[in-house]
């Protein structure tokens, strides 16, 4: 009597098997859709006989012989592929069941089908599957193929790059995760998506409670899914990547997100009875939003002030729009008015409302969230020579302002033929690709490093080069050269050779000497950073920044120097990612809510900038404990976000 | 959305004057300030800067010279028509010292910049003499605002047909000529204008001040797109200007980069103007 084993009885319900011979791609399982069994055929060498074997592992071993007989209790010399000839017999062993001699067949390798310990004597059924064997065969399935756009489609449009699994790919996706014990994705996630949780979801195929469970601890989950650096956070993690790709959760939580949207199945969290306490946000993107949603849930009436007319912020003037598609950021900010957030755009504090005078109007609590809106320049001469923008100009110009509509829309972008683009990150690759889709002929990044020390993401690094951008490694610009109506013509950059490790450990490049060179260009794009946006400090007395400009915070959660203000997001850390920043609000949130909640606790653990008398530690976070260690008693937590940086 | 509560002509062709609802904005702006406009969903954002506030009907007025297609639709609009969005106080507040007497030029939609700046300076205890100047007789704007405002004031039309004959910069000349005491020289007019103006006073080393429009779209510091040098220096006008040291300014490279744009917006004018 045997069990099927479970990996056969799914097998059977995807009606399509697929394990191939690496060698020849020829078809190794053999699937009977008619007795809906699978048979793997193999070559068997037993006593210096040849004979083809086909097993039904589910059922009776060696039912079918097609040449030859194999002698009871025969001892197995060998078992090859048919196709490729390459050996699975992985070890000879005793039968659980009679004791006669049996063997593993590691067949995993080839098929979807699990090493199996077979017994050869006649009669004898007994065949077992171990669990490190099951992982094993996981990672055998190939991860499942993200669906795209045509590479030479797509150059010409602004619809989506990824069309994101379909129900079965998902499912099939979601099948190989292990569910380990204890799953590295969710430490690896920085807002700690249950992640083996939703998938297991995913794998029933019940999408829209996956998503509920997603949106538990992320309130952007078709944001994330997009845009988030998967490859160097909970799929790097992911046990699966050890033997084989890991598991793409990125297009599994994007899955579940689109379904849960498409099909009108979102069910936001009820929200607590009201508070009663008031809280105001500095703008609208990544933070912000997560914020206010984690805070509204917690029945607290906030309020977002947005300085742009839509809110977002990165996600709708950055982010294009083949990347992420606005009408999915309008639909999740949509679900924070349900929650009872209000919008307050064309509204910017600093100018338009100070700090303080949030707080006299009834706010009892702050959170800035500004982001790190401020483009960088190079500060090389002719910089401002025409038709050279900053990414932050040209990327607003097409996606807030729809450009790419022109002119439908009223704003137009600049345009070139032959388009530069400076610099290395996701915003670099944003501006080739979208210089491509506004007409350009060719689009070059130019690259100070290589291509393995680009920041962008793998994903977007590969849809560039895809779609023809071009890629000048280890150059700087040093001059631009214009006409004499003062259009930009040429730009003169610099080689450069890679040196030592910095501090940071990753290695500067140097540049290297007489060794300038031209390039013929005609529009440039400057997207090397960005810093934070001074507007809100004229309105901020007392809000302490650090050296690079960006907010001081005190403790984990993000307190400023200033009583019952709160900051997260790129604000606090400099130009990072969607999901650090939501990370950031996350903390801030919950301290926010407890101090609220608490009524007047001490604010900072010790006062600012240190001599301060001793004050107790009361808010904080258990997480901290470890920063303290690092940093310098007056700031336990100073560097704390850059810390979580994973 | 943001009601227009008034709205005059002040040229027969080609200038309006729109005074908008917007109590917050009237509370916090000063004069020199501007705030960015986007009159519908498909709009573009344009800088304007604001003429006048009311804080007790809480309204701001903004003179809007027709040159493209946006601000074109800005003048169509009616009282009780509604701007979408708003968004201000923009550019950093300008300060008005006592330095005796200012001497401010304007052309153009400038004129009417210039006479909030001039009312700063003249709260401040100043001597105000005005020079305004446009191409001809219609086209000057604000004369008796001015005229109310100033100590004394200049008007040249370039034809001749009004005032003076000649450009503002000849206005100046003479009061130098005349030995008139000059401490300060405010110039908010076209860049051309205010080229001329710095190019003379830098002669006669009389301390000059321009307010600079330059193309923007967020008006916040986050585009760069209103880049320009003053003093070698790239400066953001959005949020270290529009006020800057007349001496200072590479004009020739912010006209140039002034007419980035050119041709899309003769294209988006004409398809505009197809589409009715």
């Amino acid at each position: 009597m045997t069990t099927p084993h479970p990996e056969l009885a799914a097998l059977e319900h995807e009606g399509d098997l697929a394990g191939f011979c690496p060698g020849c791609h020829g078809g190794l399982d053999v699937y009977d859709p008619r007795t809906r069994r699978v048979w793997i055929g193999l070559l068997v060498k037993a006593d210096g006989q040849e004979c083809e074997l086909r097993i039904n592992p589910e059922l009776e071993l060696f039912e079918h012989t097609c040449s030859g007989t194999l002698q009871e209790g025969a001892l197995l010399d060998d078992v090859t592929c048919p196709h490729c000839g390459m050996s699975l017999v992985e070890q000879d062993r005793a039968c659980e069941a009679c004791g006669a001699p049996a063997f593993t067949l590691d067949v995993s390798v080839h098929s979807r089908v699990s090493p199996l310990s077979l017994c050869t004597r006649a009669g004898c059924h007994w065949h077992g599957v171990s669990t490190q064997a099951a992982a094993k065969l996981k990672a055998a399935v190939p991860r499942q193929d993200k669906p795209e756009q045509d590479a030479t489609l797509r150059v010409r449009n602004f619809g989506e790059v990824s069309y994101g699994f379909d129900t079965a790919r998902a499912v099939a996706e979601a099948s190989r995760c292990l569910q380990c014990k204890k799953p590295g994705c969710v430490d690896g996630c920085p807002v700690q998506v249950d992640i083996p949780g939703f998938v297991a979801l995913v794998a029933k195929g019940e999408f829209a409670p996956a998503a509920r469970l997603i949106r538990r601890r992320n309130a952007l989950p078709a944001v994330c899914g997009r845009v988030c650096p998967q490859d160097d956070q909970c799929e790097k993690l992911c046990v699966l990547g050890k033997k084989a790709e890991p598991l793409a959760v990125g297009a599994l939580e994007r899955f579940v997100a689109d379904f849960e949207r498409e099909t009108d199945q979102v069910r936001l969290p009820r929200r607590a009875a009201r508070s009663g306490h008031r809280v105001a946000v500095v703008g609208s993107g990544p933070a912000g939003l997560t914020l206010a949603a984690d805070l509204g849930v917690l029945g607290h009436s906030v309020t977002i002030f947005e300085s742009l007319h839509e809110p977002g912020g990165v996600l709708v003037y950055g982010i294009p729009e083949f990347r992420l598609p606005k009408g999915i950021v309008q639909a999740e900010t949509g679900n924070l008015r349900h929650l009872g957030v209000k919008f307050e755009l064309n509204s910017i504090v600093g100018k338009l409302y100070g700090l303080q005078e949030l707080f006299e109007l009834g706010f009892d609590a702050v959170y800035v969230a500004t982001g790190a809106g401020l483009p960088g320049f190079m500060g090389v001469p002719g910089e401002n020579l025409c038709n050279i923008v900053s990414a932050n100009e040209y990327l607003t110009r097409v996606n807030l302002m729809k450009a790419y509509l022109f002119p439908d829309y009223d704003t137009p972008a600049p345009k070139g033929s032959r388009v530069a683009v400076v610099g290395g990150g996701n915003v670099a690759m944003d501006c080739a690709r979208t210089a491509l889709r506004m007409g350009a002929r060719e689009a070059t990044i130019v690259y100070r490093r290589t291509r393995a020390e680009m920041p962008a993401r793998e994903d977007e690094i590969l849809h560039a080069e895809q779609e023809g951008v071009r890629f000048h490694y280890l150059a700087s610009p040093t001059r631009y050269i214009g006409d004499e109506q003062r259009w930009v013509r040429q730009m003169q950059c610099v080689r450069m050779k890679m040196g030592e490790p910095d501090d940071t450990g990753r290695r500067m490049p140097i540049p290297m000497l007489s060794s300038t060179f031209l390039m013929d260009v005609d529009m440039v794009i400057v997207a090397v950073g960005a810093g934070p946006n001074k507007v809100l400090f004229e309105g901020a007395p007392g809000l302490e920044r650090n050296e690079r400009g960006y907010i001081r915070t005190f403790t984990e959660s993000g307190r400023t120097s200033v009583p019952q203000v709160w900051a997260g997001g790129d604000i606090v850390t400099g130009s990072a990612t969607v999901i650090l920043a939501m990370g950031a609000a996350r903390k801030a949130a919950d301290d926010i809510h407890a101090f609220l909640k608490g009524g007047g606790s001490d604010w900072l653990p010790e006062a600012p900038g240190g001599g301060g008398g001793a004050v107790a530690e009361t808010q904080q976070p258990a997480g901290a404990a470890g920063q303290a260690a690092v940093g310098t008693p007056q700031h336990p937590a100073a560097t704390g976000l850059a810390g979580g940086v994973a | 959305m943001y009601s227009i509560a008034d709205r005059q002509e002040l040229t027969k062709r080609d200038m309006v004057s729109l005074t908008v609802e917007a109590p917050q904005i009237a509370r916090k702006i000063v004069p020199g300030q501007f705030v960015v406009v986007r009159v519908n969903e498909t709009g573009e954002r344009i800088p304007l800067t604001v003429a006048h506030r009311d804080v007790a009907t809480g309204t701001i007025t903004m003179i809007v010279q027709v040159v493209g297609k946006s601000t074109a639709l800005l003048a169509s609009l009616r009282v009780g028509d509604a701007i979408k969005d708003l968004c201000g106080p923009l550019g950093t507040p300008q300060r008005f010292d006592k330095v005796g007497t200012v001497v401010g030029i304007g052309g153009g939609s400038g004129i009417a910049v210039l006479h909030h700046l001039l009312g700063g300076y003249r709260d401040a205890g100043n001597r105000i003499i005005g020079i305004i100047g446009a191409r001809e007789k219609d086209l000057v704007i604000l004369e008796e605002d001015m005229r109310a405002l100033c100590d004394e004031l200049v008007v040249t039309t370039d034809d001749g047909s009004y005032g003076a004959h000649g450009k503002v910069t000849d206005g100046l000349k003479t009061l130098v000529e005349r030995q008139e005491r000059i401490d300060r020289v405010v110039a908010v007019g076209p860049l051309v204008m205010m080229r001329a103006v710095a190019q003379m006073t830098r002669v006669y080393g009389l301390p000059t001040e321009v307010s600079l429009n330059p193309i923007m779209v967020d008006g916040t510091g986050m585009c760069g797109g209103c880049r320009c040098t003053v003093g070698g220096k790239t400066k953001f006008a959005c949020v270290d200007g529009p006020h800057f040291d007349a001496f200072e300014v590479d004009f020739d490279e912010l006209i140039q980069r002034n007419q980035m744009y050119q041709r899309d917006e003769r294209t988006s004018l004409l398809t505009s103007v197809k589409a009715k």
